[in-house]
């Protein structure tokens, strides 16, 4: 035994003491930032909750003048917003990262990555302008009537696209979303996919697939688990959108089954009312909404986790 | 937009923290040019304002930074003693004033206009009553051929379509002098949404901003919508004439605003505390509004202060012009000598 060994030992023994200390307060100064987070909204909210009690998420009243708040509306707003979002968004992200990583020739590759990411670099007041301008006149030109006349006959699924023919709504919001959350869950999808070790698709190819049966049976189970985190990162986003909601959703506190009809979205509703909010119970009911945002997208993310380990466990994998 | 405004609340404590000290070393002995006064407020006269700071700069030297933050942020603002003047669209009570130990005066008129999407009626040609304005914006009144509308607008071929209704989806002092209108001349309104800046809207769509409510008017077809004056000729928008309290239909435009300044009863309103709407004159719009400043009674800073007052005695003064440029109306000369007699009685 050299007697130099066990001092090296406990040199490297103390230095990896301070690296864990140091990434563990890393990820422990996450969490309480989160806490302290919820908990400062939970507390502001306060006097609403104590108000209307459970009253407050089950109510659609939002009166500033009687002083009678409910967030019903607006967490309905937001929630239909992104799951319209979402369809949209998923199977265009998933095509578009498929194309780029598979099937797209190489030189086209580099210009249609770029284009996608520079999507993502485009501030959302810009969406909400785009979509109040040029995007909400063509939907109620060209899309709602349409919608109206087809679908809007239909029983059972009719109410849901019946509507006056004002391009402002759910559904406008919903789209502009869509188009939104496209760069960041195509983005996280083609690194993804591109991780996917080429042995595997060659052997895939090797053993006579096609290209479709390769993408559905090998790349996409693969990345199973990466790309449902990819989704769940632009749902995040579509649930906290501002800007571009506010513009085209129509900022109205009704409830409606119609996807044509005006709604509101937490986020909305704190931006236009906050500043104006100058009575106590007004601003705590806007940061109690704040709050009840902070519970959807954890309620949200943490099916979405839920459903990951379910698949993850039916495929016996472990990842 | 309220991100910025966001913004602005916070850079507007920065700055007057910043603007303080400029005042303590002008009183110190730099001179009162070197000055910067600080304000926040309604978003209604930032335009006005600060083309008056503009060309208070270049005659004075003084800078005066002003915030358009809201009206309800320029209030609890200068409440903090965080600026040397707040701008609010909608008059504080004398009770509140005098907690507060605040003097309040109007600078300049402005109107709101009731701007309709109609095709083949030109601008002002349709006529609307105050109480039929408040059922239209109830969702009482559903179609524009109804016969309420047709009785009062003989020979105006209005089209059997719904009434899309548009409003602020913001709080805003815009809404707060429009649902004081219709709480005014309609009890069902009064009884029902009422008065505020924000209100439960019965029906219709809400647009951010005065912008956002005429980008959704010009898109939707047979809508109707309110925004300020200035708006209306900006975007060229068809608009309504409405009947004022003395049963004429009146357009909006600066001559009405001017004759309902006169006519509403200034010098009994104590602290100017009094909305203009549904003025009493013959010739008056009833629509038509202020926006109100407010300033300590005795403000910590004098020298602050003078700067801010000798700034407003600019502004009525010779700033009247650049407000009709701005399409704004002048305040009439009896209420101005009204306000410098108020400003020497109640400021120290």
């Amino acid at each position: 035994m050299t007697p130099f060994v066990p001092i090296a030992r406990s040199r490297s023994a103390a230095a990896d003491r301070v690296f864990n200390l140091v990434t563990a307060g890393a990820a422990w100064l996450v969490l309480i930032l989160l806490g302290a987070t919820a908990a400062s909204m939970a507390w502001g909210g306060r006097l609403a909750f104590e108000t209307f009690g459970l009253g407050f998420i089950t109510s659609t009243d939002w009166d500033a003048v009687g002083g009678k708040f409910g967030a019903l509306v607006p967490i309905y707003g937001t929630i239909v917003t992104s799951i319209i979002a979402l369809v949209i968004a998923v199977p265009v992200s998933l095509g578009i990262a498929l194309f780029l990583t598979d099937i797209a020739p190489r030189w086209i590759r580099g210009p249609i990555g770029i284009a996608v990411e520079l999507l993502a670099a485009i501030p959302s007041i810009i969406y909400g302008m785009w979509g109040l301008f040029v995007f909400a006149p063509f939907m109620a030109r060209h899309v709602d009537p349409w919608l109206n006349d087809t679908l809007g006959p239909l029983p059972v699924i009719g109410g849901i696209f019946t509507g006056p023919p004002i391009g402002i709504g759910m559904l406008t919001a919903g789209i502009v979303l869509g188009i939104m959350v496209i760069p960041f869950i195509a983005a996280v999808a083609r690194d993804v996919f591109n991780a996917v070790p080429p042995p595997l698709k060659e052997s895939a190819v090797a053993l006579g697939s096609t290209r479709w049966e390769v993408l559905s049976r090998v790349t996409l189970p693969y990345a199973r688990s990466a790309v449902i985190g990819a989704i769940f990162l632009g749902l995040g986003r579509a649930l906290g959108e501002t800007m571009a909601v506010t513009f085209v959703l129509g900022n109205a506190h009704d409830l409606s089954i119609s996807l044509l009809m005006p709604s509101n979205s937490i986020a909305a509703a704190i931006a236009n009312e906050f500043t104006e909010a100058d009575a106590e119970l007004y601003r705590s009911a806007l940061v109690a909404l704040a709050f009840l945002l902070f519970v959807v997208t954890f309620i949200v993310l943490s099916a979405a986790k839920l459903l990951l380990l379910r698949i993850n466990r039916a495929h016996g994998r472990t990842h | 937009m309220k991100a910025m405004a966001f913004a602005a609340a916070t850079a507007a404590l920065f700055v007057s923290a910043c603007g303080t000290q400029g005042g303590n070393q002008a009183g110190g002995g730099a001179g009162a040019s070197q000055a910067q006064i600080t304000g926040a407020g309604s978003t209604f006269v930032y335009p006005v304002l600060s083309a008056w700071a503009a060309d208070y700069q270049k005659q004075s030297g003084a800078k005066v930074n002003y915030q358009s933050i809201g009206s309800g942020g320029g209030i609890s603002q200068v409440k903090a003693g965080t600026v040397d003047f707040g701008a609010s669209d909608q008059p504080l009570s004398s009770e509140e004033l005098a907690q507060s130990n605040l003097a309040q005066f109007p600078v300049v008129i402005g109107g709101i206009v009731a701007v309709t999407n109609l095709t083949g009626i030109a601008p002002g040609k349709l006529r609307l009553t105050g109480p039929l304005l408040a059922d239209i914006f109830a969702g009482k009144v559903k179609t524009w051929n109804d016969p309420s509308i047709v009785r009062i607008n003989p020979g105006v071929n209005l089209p059997s379509a719904a009434i899309a209704v548009v409003h602020r989806s913001d709080g805003s002092g815009t809404t707060f002098n429009f649902t004081h209108y219709l709480s005014q001349v309609s009890s069902t309104w009064k009884s029902g949404p009422g008065e505020g800046k924000t209100v439960a809207w019965p029906t219709g769509v809400g647009g951010k901003g005065n912008e956002g409510v005429a980008a959704y008017v010009k898109q939707l077809p047979n809508s109707i919508g309110y925004v300020e004056y200035a708006y209306v000729l900006q975007n060229g928008m068809n608009y309504a004439s409405l009947q004022n309290a003395a049963g004429n239909f009146v357009l909006p435009n600066a001559e009405t605003f001017s004759s309902a300044a006169e006519t509403a009863d200034w010098a009994k309103a104590q602290d100017f505390n009094l909305v203009m709407t549904n003025a009493a004159g013959a010739n008056a719009y009833p629509l038509t509004a202020t926006t109100f400043i407010l300033m300590p009674k005795s403000p910590k800073d004098a020298a602050q202060s003078k700067a801010a007052l000798d700034f407003f005695r600019f502004a009525l003064d010779k700033g009247q012009d650049q407000a009709k440029k701005l399409d704004y109306v002048p305040l009439p000369q009896a209420l101005v000598k009204q306000i410098e007699d108020y400003i020497a009685r109640t400021i120290k």
